[in-house]
């Protein structure tokens, strides 16, 4: 049985779904890197993952316009990262509790209007496969990496795009001090508050994305809670990731991976018992968690309200 | 004038003189700042002077735009100025040197000094160019500094070069150094001051806030003493001493170099023989150390923050492990034991942070007074309290250890710091203990507060309690010590008498250098 798993094409066809699959993990994971660097934990992710997910699926199906049901994940994701901007930056709330709190909300908000507005589940036409010329031919690397849709290219883009943005430009460099000590960034002139918004909201946007991933590119179809925990699992990411774009990527690809093994041994049909194949992303959660803790230091202002010392 | 004349060496304009008028800031129920004047010209330094909450912090965020003034007017060479943030005080040429640095320790000198300031790669970073403007500035000052190190790799005092650097990299013409001499070693404070002469030499102005009285006379050209928000006077440093500026800040004569006595030493009653233990983060906190308190003994341990003092401390109260070595007290091994136990056999401690390890902040002042013995009669019988006994007791200690503090019952929160170090001395005091560890007793606690805590430790070596003082306050441990035992990563480097010790040499001592003729361990 275990022989089926090592032949050439199911090889390839894991990887290439491994690969895949790692597309909300980016998402979701890089923009909680963001607010994590500058000192907001956003526990959110999750809620906001799902409204985003319905929101793409709703607009696309409704307009037939996939890019116009991004947008539409896009604005409600960073919606949601601008009413959790509020409650950490201006009401100073305990980010964790909060956080919880805007999880629920999205949770409950993506089942009530998939009730009122579909009733019930539909399929649609997601993204479609982009060929990139001349690399997708070539036989097994093209298939795996360059026979995808444009968000999974858009995903692991995202990887040098951010590093490039946190250690290279001055907006970079004010996100890691204000993370680290928003007291110095403060009496320098930076506004940590305006700062918070940017990453928080961005964060948000991009979990919209993750979620927008997997209603109108990979499943294309929108179910009840249909992220099952993955924004959980991009947050774990983020410390797995040592709050390094590079960092998640490999952790992204690490779950992806596993997850895609998994399908295809119950596609395969192998033997083990379903409920403990699914179960695997989510031990291997812990496993990592456990493994990483105190190997990397946290940013030092994380998940602690800023306030001028009276 | 010509254009030598009006400009500093960093190609800046000076600033020739700042005025702050009738500065008036309240915060609820305490007014901070009472119709306060005070003006700074170039080439100047202007100390300020005062005890905790006289306002002086707050004078100074309002002028660097941490705080809005609710009456006052800011004048820059004659004209008003509104300063909203710290923004417009950095465009104005005003930089602050923050008590507590205003660094991220995570990024370089460079990426700290670029922080907040526009690139001229627009949206992307110019480390390079910044670190070469660095290093221009570094040698016009005088100033030695890497512009590619992480700030965590560097010591204190290069950390205030690099916050010094930072000011006049935003060009700044007037400074405001917040008591920047509290986490020096003396050497580093006369390479401060080198640095602070060069600067007013060149045509800088220099608020300096201290409450420090040698340094405000070694280094200042005038001095402003405030007391409860209001300004007491503006005087040439020259012509007033120590005693009138302590008096001033006080507002009563106050005992500025307590009355030691003779008192005969005893026994060795604390004994530490090769005590090793580990920090914190798991490297050695201590290695190898001996050192023997005796009875009618005041030892000091000096050293620079972070060299053993707090591991020393805890490790012979029983709040951490020896990884090696005998802690003896009154001759029995009590290395392993638990705080209660080494509370039985009379051991009382004054912690470091009176905050978090000196009281619950939660509970009422009579409670915190019964902390260590609420499982002892009077205070308690077969596990009952017996509110009364611990109410009265309470009652007699705030009158005999002065506690301002409406009432017993009033939570320790509530109280000011040198109230909250009063009960944690009555506590530790009343009991009679035999052994008294005292981790910086008077950290701070104003002039006032000071004199009253060290007073008490004097008296208590009058009474025969060996007493270990560990303080990073050199003039604190030169006042009270009988000997002093300096402390470098984790070791004594040696243990000087007070009457050989002088603040230059216990200065080389903390920064790990042993002089030839201190060679020889004196006991």
């Amino acid at each position: 049985m275990i022989s089926e798993l090592l032949s050439a094409t199911v090889l390839i066809g894991i990887l290439a779904s491994g690969i895949r699959l790692a597309t909300p993990y980016l998402y979701a994971a890089i923009g909680e890197t963001f607010g994590q660097k500058s000192g907001v934990l956003n526990l959110g992710v999750e809620g906001q993952m799902l409204l985003g997910s319905f929101a793409a699926f709703y607009v696309a199906f409704n307009t037939g316009s996939l890019w116009l049901g991004l947008l539409a994940a896009i604005l409600v994701g960073a919606a949601m990262g601008l009413a959790m901007a509020y409650v950490t930056v201006n009401l100073r709330a305990q980010q964790g509790i909060s956080g919880i709190g805007f999880y629920l909300f999205g949770l409950g908000m993506s089942e009530l209007l998939f009730q009122i507005l579909m009733g019930t589940v539909e399929t649609a036409q997601g993204f479609p496969k982009v060929y990139i010329p001349g690399l997708s031919d070539i036989p097994g690397i093209g298939e795996i990496f360059f026979s995808q849709n444009v968000l999974v290219y858009g995903a692991f883009l995202l990887v040098p795009l951010s590093s490039f943005v946190l250690n290279k430009t001055t907006l970079g460099l004010k996100i890691r001090a204000v993370g680290e000590n928003p007291d110095a960034a403060d009496s320098l002139g930076v506004s940590v508050a305006r700062i918070r918004y940017f990453t928080i909201i961005l964060g948000g946007a991009l979990s919209g994305i993750a979620g927008a991933s997997l209603s109108i590119a990979l499943l294309n179809v929108f179910q009840q809670n249909m992220t099952s925990g993955l924004g959980f699992i991009a947050v774990a990411l983020v410390y797995f990731g040592g709050w390094k774009p590079l960092g998640v990527l490999w952790g992204a690809l690490l779950f992806s991976m596993v997850n895609s093994l998994q399908l295809w041994i119950q596609v395969l049909g192998i033997p083990i018992p379903s409920d403990i194949a699914v179960m695997m992303p989510y031990v291997l959660t812990i496993l990592v968690l456990i493994a990483s803790v105190s190997r990397v230091r946290s940013p030092s202002a994380l998940s602690k309200p800023f306030e001028r010392e009276s | 004038m010509t254009d030598q004349d009006t400009k500093l060496p960093s190609g800046r304009t000076r600033i020739e003189n700042l005025e702050m008028r009738g500065i008036t800031k309240r915060f609820p129920g305490v007014l901070a700042s009472d119709h306060v004047d005070f003006d700074v010209k170039s080439g100047e330094v202007h100390a300020l002077l005062g005890e905790n909450g006289a306002g002086k912090s707050t004078l100074m965020k309002i002028l660097y735009g941490l705080y809005k003034p609710d009456e006052g007017e800011v004048f820059l060479n004659g004209k008003p100025v509104a300063i909203a943030s710290p923004t417009d005080s950095i465009d104005l040429g005003i930089g602050m040197i923050h008590q507590h640095f205003m660094l991220v320790p995570t990024l370089t000198v460079a990426e700290n000094v670029a922080l907040g300031l526009p690139s001229s790669r627009g949206f992307m970073t110019d480390l390079d160019v910044v670190s070469k403007r660095i290093l221009e500035l570094a040698k016009i000052y005088g100033l030695k500094i890497d512009p590619d190190a992480y700030v965590w790799q560097l010591s204190v005092g290069q950390q205030q070069r690099v916050e010094i650097i930072k000011a006049l990299y935003r060009g700044a013409a007037l400074l405001i150094l917040d008591e920047p001499t509290a986490v020096l070693t003396p050497q580093e404070v006369d390479e401060l001051f080198v640095i602070m002469r060069q600067m007013t030499k060149d045509g800088h102005g220099l608020i300096f806030i201290s409450h420090k009285l040698h340094e405000v006379v070694e280094i200042s050209h005038r001095v402003t003493v405030l007391r409860d928000g209001r300004k007491i006077g503006t005087r040439p440093t020259s012509e007033i001493t120590k005693q009138d500026l302590a008096n001033w800040m006080v507002g009563r004569e106050v005992g500025l170099t307590p009355d030691r006595g003779t008192v005969q030493r005893g026994e060795a009653r604390l004994e530490l023989k090769d005590v090793s233990c580990d920090s914190d983060r798991g490297t050695p906190g201590l290695r190898g150390v001996n050192l023997e308190v005796h009875s009618g003994e005041i030892l000091g341990i000096a050293g620079v923050s972070g060299n053993g003092q707090r591991e020393l401390a805890e490790t012979i109260v029983g709040l951490r492990k020896t990884t090696n070595g005998r802690i003896i007290l009154e001759g029995g091994d009590v290395a392993g034991l638990s705080p209660a136990e080494l509370t039985n056999r009379m051991l009382s401690y004054i912690p470091e942070e009176r905050m978090r390890d000196g009281v619950i902040r939660e509970f009422t002042v009579a409670e915190n007074l019964i902390l260590r013995e609420h499982e002892k009669a009077p205070y308690s019988r077969s596990g009952f309290l017996d509110l009364g006994e611990i109410s009265r007791h309470a009652d007699e200690l705030i009158k005999r250890f002065q506690v301002k503090t409406p009432s017993s019952e009033t939570l320790a929160k509530n109280l000011s710091g040198g109230n909250i170090q009063k009960i944690v001395l009555a506590r530790e005091i009343s009991r009679a203990p035999r052994v008294i560890i005292a981790a910086q007793p008077t950290r701070g606690l104003d002039i006032g507060a000071t004199e009253y805590v060290r007073e008490q430790l004097l008296e208590q070596r009058r009474l025969g309690v060996a007493i270990m003082l560990i303080s990073e306050d050199l003039d604190e441990i030169l006042a009270l010590s009988d000997r002093i035992a300096v402390l470098y990563e984790g070791q004594v480097m040696d243990i000087v008498p007070r009457a050989q010790a002088t603040p230059e040499k216990l200065g080389l001592l903390m920064a790990g250098i042993r002089s030839e003729e201190s060679l020889s361990v004196v006991k």
